[in-house]
C-alpha cells in the first residue's frame, strides 16, 4: 500500500528566519502520525505545507498520490483540514456552515442538508443547530469545525493541535472521534505539543525541533529512548533531597535530576518503585510525593536533543507575512 | 459521537472523483455560494443591521435638522442639498467594512478553510466583494427612504434616482478594491478600521456633501473641487434633481477608472500573495 503522505527535504523561510530546514514526513495510508513538538518548531508550517495553503521554498511532497505544489486542487479534494483554531464562521450557524461547505464541494441542496444533518447529529450538535456558532463553547465549535472538515469525507485529515485549550472531558470526546475516524480507514496527521496524545492516538511519531524531525519511531520505541515513565519523588525535609537523589539514581541506573524540591529520574523498569520505597524506608527519610508519570515534552527532548524543549519567541513560526497571527496568538481564549 | 460515518464502505476505497481543474461554471457557483454567505451574515449581525438602519435615520435627521436652519434658513432646502451627501457618504463609509470583513476571515482561519478545499481561488475575494455590493444598496436605499420620509421629492424621477444609485455603487465597487487592499495588507480588523475611517472623514466632509465648496477657506475650496467625493455628489445631485448631467459626471468615470487601474491589481496581488 502507498504512504498517503510523502514528504521530501521540505524548506520554508519567513523573512530570513528558517521555519522547516528539511522536513522528511512520511504517513502509512490508514495510520495515524502524529507530529510532536513545542511552539515555533514548525507543526503548523508542515501542516499548512501538506494542505496545500503554502508553498515550500524547497523540497517537495506528495499527499495520495498528488504533488502539493503541482496538483493542489486534486490534494483538496482528499484532505480535511481542522486548526487548533476553530475556523467556522462565527456569524453563520452550525447548519449554514456545514450546508455551506457541502455545496461548495459540490452537494446537491438537499444532500447538502441531510449531510449537515448526520454530521451535527454525530458530533451531537443537533441542539444548537439553528443557533450562530459564536454562541457555542469552545468544545462545541471544535467539534463543528471537525464536522466541517469532514463534510467531503476526506481520506486524510489533518488535526494541528486538535485539543489545545480543550478541557479533559471535550479531549477525550476529540480522541474518540479520532479512533473512530481511524477505524474507518482515514489517515490523520495530528500535530499536537502532548506526548500524552501522541501516545494515546499516534501509530507513528515524527518529533520535531527548530524546523527539523529529530527523531522517528512509534510511540514505544520513542519512549524506550526517552524513558517510558519519570519516577518523582520529594522529601518532606527539602534538606534531604541529595540524599534521596542519590537512592533513586542507586535504584534507577539513571541520571538523576534535582529541582524545585524533587528529585527526577527516567524509568523503563516501574518494578524499581517498591525499591525505591524500601530503600526510603531504610533511611528514615519521609516523603511527600512519589509518583510515576510520563515524562513531559521537556524531557522527551531533553533525552532526544540534550536541551528543554524551546517555545520560539514569536510561536510558530507560521508568519508567512501574511496569515498574521503567530500559532500562539490563535489558541482560542 | 463514538462513531462518525465518513463513507460508505464501497465508496471509501473507490478512487475521489477528480476533476483536473476547476471549471468557470464551478467558479461561478462558488463565488455565488460565497456571496450567499456574505448575504447571510448581514441578517445574523444585529451590529450591521444597526449599521444599515440607524446611522443612515440619525445621519439625516440630525444634519437636516440641526444645520439645516443655520446653513440654509430652510431645513426643507437643506434635506434637498444635503441628501445626495449622506448617500455617498454612507456608502463610501460601508467600503470599509470589504476590508475589515476580508481582514477578519483571514485572520480566522476561514479563507484557509476555503483553500483547503477544491474551491476557485477568487471565490472568496469575489463572494465577500458581491456580498458588499448588496450591503451598499441597501444602504443607499435605507438614506433615501429616510430622506423621502421627511419629505425629500427627487425631481429626476425613477430614472435620475436609479441613475444616481448607478453612479455611487459604481463608486463605491472602484473604492472596495482599495478597502479590501488595505484589509489584505494591514495585520488586524482594528487597523483597518482606523486606517479605513482616517482618510475618509476629509474625503467626505472636505467635498460638496454638507456645504457649498465656494464658502470654504481658499485651500480647503482647492481641496474640494479636486476631491472624487465632490464629483460623485455633484453628479448625484444633477441626476437626482432631472438637471442637465455636466462635467462631473466624466470626473466621476475618470476616477473609478483610476482607482480600479490602481487598486485591483494592488487587492488581487496582495490577495494571492496572503491566501
Amino acid at each position: 500500500m502507498t504512504d498517503a503522505i510523502r514528504a521530501e527535504g521540505l524548506v520554508k523561510r519567513f523573512k530570513g528566519q528558517t521555519a522547516l530546514g528539511g522536513v522528511d514526513l512520511t504517513a502509512r495510508t490508514g495510520a495515524v502520525l502524529g507530529v510532536l513538538g513545542p511552539n515555533g518548531s514548525g507543526k503548523t508550517t508542515t501542516v499548512r505545507i501538506l494542505s496545500t495553503l503554502l508553498q515550500p521554498d524547497s523540497g517537495h511532497a506528495t499527499v495520495g498520490g498528488y504533488d502539493v505544489v503541482r496538483e493542489p486542487h486534486q490534494v483538496r479534494r482528499q484532505i480535511g483540514l481542522t486548526g487548533q483554531y476553530a475556523a467556522v464562521d462565527e456569524d453563520l450557524s452550525g447548519t449554514q456552515n456545514l450546508v455551506l461547505i457541502a455545496r461548495l464541494l459540490g452537494f446537491s441542496r438537499p444532500a447538502a442538508r441531510a449531510r449537515s444533518a448526520e454530521l451535527l447529529d454525530h458530533f451531537v450538535l443537533s441542539f444548537a443547530a439553528d443557533r450562530p456558532a459564536k454562541t457555542y463553547s469552545g468544545g462545541m465549535r471544535r467539534r463543528l469545525d471537525l464536522a466541517a472538515s469532514l463534510v467531503g469525507r476526506p481520506s486524510l485529515l489533518y488535526l494541528d493541535e486538535p485539543t489545545t485549550g480543550l478541557d479533559p472531558h471535550s479531549r477525550n470526546e476529540l480522541w474518540d472521534v479520532v479512533r473512530s475516524l481511524v477505524g474507518e480507514g482515514v489517515t490523520v496527521l495530528l500535530t499536537t505539543q502532548y506526548l500524552e496524545e501522541a501516545d494515546q492516538l499516534a501509530d507513528d511519531i515524527a518529533v520535531l525541533d527548530r524546523g527539523k524531525v529529530i527523531s522517528r519511531g512509534a510511540p514505544d520505541e520513542l519512549k524506550a529512548r526517552a524513558g517510558a515513565q519519570v519516577l518523582q519523588v520529594r522529601p518532606v525535609e527539602s534538606a534531604r533531597l541529595e540524599q534521596v537523589a542519590r537512592i533513586v539514581e542507586a535504584v534507577t541506573a539513571s541520571e538523576v535530576r534535582s529541582g524545585e524540591g524533587t528529585a527526577n529520574a527516567s524509568v523503563t523498569d516501574t518494578a524499581v518503585m517498591p525499591e525505591v520505597v524500601r530503600r526510603l524506608d531504610d533511611e528514615g527519610i519521609e516523603v511527600s510525593e512519589l509518583t510515576l508519570r510520563r515524562p513531559s515534552l521537556d524531557e522527551v527532548f531533553l533525552a532526544l536533543t540534550g536541551h528543554t524543549a524551546q517555545t520560539a519567541p514569536e510561536g510558530e513560526s507560521n508568519d508567512d507575512g501574511a496569515s498574521g497571527a503567530a500559532e500562539t496568538e490563535r489558541t482560542p481564549a | 459521537m463514538s462513531a462518525v460515518e465518513t463513507a460508505e464502505p464501497g465508496e471509501r476505497t473507490a478512487a475521489p472523483v477528480v476533476t483536473p481543474r476547476i471549471t468557470p461554471l464551478s467558479a461561478a457557483q462558488h463565488g455565488a455560494l460565497l456571496t450567499w454567505r456574505s448575504l447571510l451574515k448581514i441578517k445574523r449581525n444585529p451590529e450591521e443591521i444597526l449599521g444599515l438602519t440607524f446611522m443612515p435615520l440619525m445621519f439625516v435627521a440630525l444634519f437636516v435638522f440641526v444645520f439645516g436652519e443655520a446653513m440654509m434658513g430652510d431645513w426643507q432646502a437643506y434635506r434637498d442639498l444635503i441628501t445626495p451627501g449622506i448617500i455617498a457618504q454612507s456608502v463610501i463609509f460601508a467600503t470599509i467594512g470589504t476590508g475589515v470583513a476580508l481582514n477578519t476571515d483571514i485572520e480566522k482561519g476561514i479563507f484557509d478553510r476555503f483553500r483547503s478545499l477544491p474551491v476557485a481561488r477568487s471565490a472568496p475575494l469575489i463572494g465577500a466583494i458581491l456580498g458588499d455590493l448588496v450591503r451598499y444598496l441597501l444602504t443607499v436605499i435605507m438614506v433615501l427612504l429616510v430622506a423621502v420620509a421627511i419629505g425629500y421629492r427627487p425631481e429626476g424621477g425613477v430614472i435620475g434616482v436609479v441613475a444616481a444609485i448607478a453612479v455611487v455603487m459604481s463608486f463605491a465597487f472602484a473604492l472596495c478594491w482599495l478597502s479590501a487592499f488595505m484589509g489584505l495588507l494591514l495585520r488586524t480588523p482594528m487597523a483597518v478600521n482606523i486606517f479605513g475611517s482616517v482618510w475618509m472623514f476629509p474625503l467626505t466632509f472636505g467635498s460638496s456633501a454638507f456645504v457649498p465648496t465656494d464658502r470654504m477657506p481658499g485651500f480647503m475650496q482647492t481641496f474640494a473641487e479636486v476631491n472624487p467625493v465632490t464629483h460623485v455628489i455633484d453628479a448625484m445631485r444633477e441626476l437626482l434633481a432631472g438637471e442637465a448631467v455636466g462635467d462631473s459626471l466624466l470626473w466621476v468615470l475618470v476616477w473609478i477608472v483610476v482607482i480600479s487601474a490602481v487598486f485591483f491589481p494592488l487587492a488581487t496581488r496582495a490577495y494571492r500573495r496572503r491566501t
